[in-house]
């Protein structure tokens, strides 16, 4: 048998296991010339391997170990991240393990190495494994490593670095993404951004912040409060997301009906380029001459680089808001009202609604103060100048008492209104307590259709006989449907993936989209095809290829 | 040329060399120069879809936007960038690819944050779409934006999809005066981190010691005497004007109407702070200009040769605009992001069919 013929990489040196011998010496010939191997039984004896036999490892970083077959093969795989697979193959009779590696990893982790003091490079499975999975926590994958820079420097290096030994690298902040934003590649890097946190400079007379790409979406606000701004984009996690994820994702959330999305409120970005180019666009001000570039990269899902620098438009934070909570004995008239407030010509800064299994969850987790046996639950909440929010909240609670409301609340004081707000905000993870997992779908319809959309969604939870709660941002038409299903039960997953996916279908039949904030990510990818045609998908890749001609900025994302 | 049909439209794309789309004409700078095929999409005009509940509407390219217009108030609603040269005859694929916003941009946003999807022919004739028709859409890249300020480099717009808002019931316009552009500047510094809702905030230089500060706000009426009132507390006191008049001089500032006889109109992004610089530049010159969206942009009614203006921003590191005035070059001062630029192009225009911006 072929040695090296099961794995069937041409690029990948392959070693077996069995006989010390004449195998090693073909596999230290087949290493960089500069590698030796060297025993390393002592330095692992401690580690996840204590039972195995002789190990060997090389200078560059290589390591393979010789004797006992089994899990401990996998098990060294999984150690030490330049062995990408593990086949085992019987050859009369005996068992032989093959060893498969990227040639050049070895050498790319040796060059991290000295970019990156042993605390900040991570490539032991137990620092890996919390990095397996963003808020997506079907998909995991373990990377090579994962790497926290502490300056932007060191993100371009580590750029530059993956560029040259063509290394995919996923550059990742919380990992709140929902559509797997920031899954691993396997035999790619992450590279961890949360250190980049620094607020650079706060300009509040022309209302911008400048920004790391690590700091997180809440802490903007929370230091331009002291001027009495704040940055719009509201995501559900921005107590803990950060404003690179928000950006590369086009982050929405409750407020973009009136204020818009991350793309909004981005002035000016400095980037480092899949090729290691650092670039700067846009500028500070609100105006701008030539192709609207930032507008591009904005919502490019990591495809195009890393941002290092975001210089954001602020806002002088309302005067006061009012907030109206309104119950209803249906989905649809709840959806009904929405048409009213929005024929009306009031323009709230958010329209939600919540359904009756959401309300459960969310009053259950932070005792919201949500009447319970709603079918159907209407939050609208005006902002803006006092003279102006008092005039449009007679014209609104007229609107609100015309529809089929059944209680009608609002909130007192900015205590009870963040009260409202923290139950819509923890909704998914309230649902949580109602299922071990759930899925989340954000497909947009027209506002219009939303009652129909509703029905329909109803429609698919009775067939498949998998329970689906409502949280949507009703004045986008921007649904959430949270499928519940357990993990621990075979095919339950597939099932509630397959639901998932015909509520994605209604949507583009409805003339919506398949996603409205969370993005394509892994998790879609299958759905841009039904949303887009072929010339259009074209001229995507043909963009990526322009920027990253080697596809290694969060490879594998948004195209299939 | 003037195709009519998608058809002839493709004829059209696949046998010339190099192209440019153009709408009404009304932004004369940026007409193409001599050895570039002008193609006249004004053919492609109407409303293509347009439910008021929805907020957004879908609309040919060459659609005049005096049409729009007319249509969105009719049902209560308006495009709250304030697009410029309306009565000229712009349409809604020029303004695009030109990306210009009026005054109105600074209570809502430019274009760019509007505009929601665009179907346009590439140097192949494919058709292609991306963004969509939705308020909200997070699919793929943002293609609708790049095209704005594209200045039809990137292809042949055909169809566009906007978010629009309810129309405000009325408005109501403060005009202030003080003796030098630094008091007016520190009013509309201080004015701009009040919560105040405010439509436009323009700055217009009338002579040496005399600055108007326009506020122009909108809402219910019965709030106007209480913001009014509020306004002053800040401004100090000044003339209101209200009703026709009000919509009539906001209507001569968007469509340039105080630009002089001759000369260019040049549109420069500006932050606040940096108005005090080229205000001297300017003044110096006795170029008429006015200061818009809260100070973050300056028209320039440019009556000198433009190669001076173009190096006075290149040393300034700002970039401009030629919008009314001779064709050929209209993106003067610095560019931003060039290499990206090329990529982008490269991606989208392949064969180097379209005009290089």
């Amino acid at each position: 048998m072929e040695i090296g013929s099961t794995l069937g990489k041409e690029n990948y040196p392959v070693w077996r296991s069995q006989d010390i011998g004449e195998t090693w010496q073909r596999l230290t010939a087949g290493l960089p010339q500069h590698a030796n191997l060297v025993v390393l039984r002592e330095a692992l004896a401690t580690d996840t391997l204590e039972n195995a036999g002789i190990y060997a490892g090389t200078s560059t970083g290589q390591l393979f170990y010789s004797q006992d077959a089994g899990d401990n093969w996998q098990l060294l795989a999984d150690y030490f991240p330049p062995i990408l697979s593990v086949e085992t193959a019987i050859v009369d009779k005996i068992t032989f393990h093959f060893l498969g590696g990227a040639m050049d990893q070895a050498s790319f982790l040796s060059a991290l190495a000295k970019l990156y003091p042993p605390g900040r490079l991570l490539t032991k499975s137990a620092q890996l494994a919390p990095f397996e999975s963003d808020a997506l926590t079907a998909y995991q994958v373990r990377p090579m490593a994962v790497v926290i820079p502490e300056t932007q420097e060191e993100v371009i290096d580590t750029v530059r670095l993956c560029h040259t030994h063509e290394i995919p690298f996923v550059a990742r902040g919380s990992g709140t993404s929902l559509s797997g934003a920031s899954l691993p590649v396997a035999g790619g890097i992450v590279i961890a951004l949360n250190r980049l946190n620094r607020i650079l400079r706060l300009d509040p007379q022309q209302r911008l912040a400048v920004v790391e790409c690590g700091v997180i979406n809440l802490d903007v606000s929370r230091a331009a409060a002291a001027y009495g701004l704040y940055f719009a984009p509201d995501p559900s996690s921005q107590l803990i997301c950060t404003i690179g994820g928000n950006l590369a994702f086009n982050s929405g959330g409750a407020h973009c009906l009136k204020y818009g999305m991350t793309s909004n409120h981005v002035l000016g970005i400095k980037v480092v380029l899949p090729e290691g180019e650092v670039i700067d666009l846009g500028g500070e001000s609100l105006e701008s001459v030539g192709p609207d570039l930032v507008g591009l990269y904005v919502g490019s899902e990591g495809l195009f680089g890393i941002v290092l620098e975001v210089t954001l438009r602020l806002l002088p934070k309302p005067e006061i808001f009012c907030t109206v909570l309104a119950a209803y004995r249906n989905l649809e008239a709840a959806g009904k009202a929405v048409s009213m407030v929005v024929a009306s010509g009031i323009l709230p800064g958010a329209i939600e609604i919540m359904d009756n299994l959401a309300i459960q969850a969310a009053e259950a987790a932070v005792h919201a103060g949500y009447p319970l046996d709603a079918a159907g639950l209407l939050i609208v909440e005006l902002d803006g100048e006092a003279a102006v929010v008092e005039r449009e909240f007679t014209a609104l609670m007229e609107v609100i008492e015309e529809s089929e409301s059944y209680e009608i609340r609002v909130a007192k004081d900015e205590a009870d209104r963040q009260r409202i707000w923290k139950g819509r905000k923890s909704a998914f993870s309230a649902v949580g307590r109602l299922s071990p997992d759930y899925l989340v779908q954000d497909g947009v319809v027209p506002r219009s259709r939303l009652g129909e959309a509703l029905v329909e969604i109803q429609k698919l939870s009775a067939t498949y006989g998998i329970r689906v709660a409502n949280v949507f941002h009703a004045g986008d038409g921007n649904l959430h449907p949270l499928i519940l299903f357990d993990g621990r039960e075979a095919g339950a997953y597939e099932k509630a993936e397959e639901l998932a996916g015909e509520i994605l279908r209604m949507c583009v039949e409805f003339g919506g989209s398949i996603t409205g904030e969370h993005g394509i990510g892994i998790e879609k990818k299958n759905y841009l095809p039904v949303m887009f045609n072929e010339a259009d998908i074209e001229t995507m890749r043909s963009i990526r290829i322009q920027i990253d001609p080697k596809e290694i900025s969060n490879q594998g994302k948004m195209f299939l | 040329m003037k195709p009519t049909s998608i058809e002839e439209l493709q004829s059209l794309i696949c046998s010339h060399p190099c192209l440019l789309p153009h709408g009404s004409k009304s932004k004369t700078a940026l007409i193409a120069s001599e050895g570039i095929t002008q193609l006249d999409l004004s053919g492609f005009s109407g409303m293509i879809q347009y439910k008021p509940s929805e907020y957004t509407f879908s609309a040919l390219a060459g659609t005049q936007l005096d049409e729009i217009e007319h249509i969105l108030n009719e049902n209560g609603q308006f495009l709250p960038f304030d697009p410029p040269l309306i009565k000229h005859g712009a349409t809604l694929g020029g303004t695009v690819a030109s990306g210009l916003s009026g005054s109105g941009r600074y209570r809502f946003g430019g274009l760019r944050d509007f505009i929601l999807g665009v179907k346009y022919m590439d140097g192949n004739g494919r058709l292609v779409q991306a963004g969509g028709k939705v308020v909200k859409n997070a699919a793929g890249f943002d293609i609708p934006k790049v095209m704005v300020g594209s200045l039809g480099g990137f292809g042949a717009m055909l169809e566009l999809s906007f978010k629009v808002f309810p129309s405000p019931v009325a408005y109501s316009t403060l005009i202030t005066n003080y003796s030098s552009l630094q008091s007016a500047l520190d009013i509309l510094l201080t004015l701009t981190v009040t919560p105040l809702d405010l439509f436009c905030l323009d700055l217009e230089p009338e002579d040496r010691d005399r600055v108007k500060l326009m506020v122009r706000i909108g809402g219910l009426p019965s709030a106007f005497t209480e913001r009014i009132q509020r306004l002053k507390s800040i401004l100090g006191d000044g003339e209101i004007i209200v009703g026709k008049e009000e919509k009539e001089v906001w209507h001569e500032i968007r469509e340039f109407s105080w630009l002089p006889g001759n000369g260019a109109l040049v549109k420069v992004p500006i932050t606040p702070k940096r108005m005090g610089n080229i205000d001297a530049f300017l003044s110096e010159w006795n170029t008429k200009r006015r200061y818009s969206v809260g100070a973050n942009l300056v028209w320039i009614a440019w009556q000198g040769p433009i190669e001076i203006l173009h190096q006075y921003l290149i040393e300034s590191g700002l970039s401009g605009l030629v919008v009314i005035g001779s064709p050929g070059h209209p993106r003067i001062g610095v560019r931003i992001g060039e290499s990206f630029t090329r990529r982008i192009k490269q991606a989208l225009d392949p064969l180097g069919r379209w005009i290089d911006v």
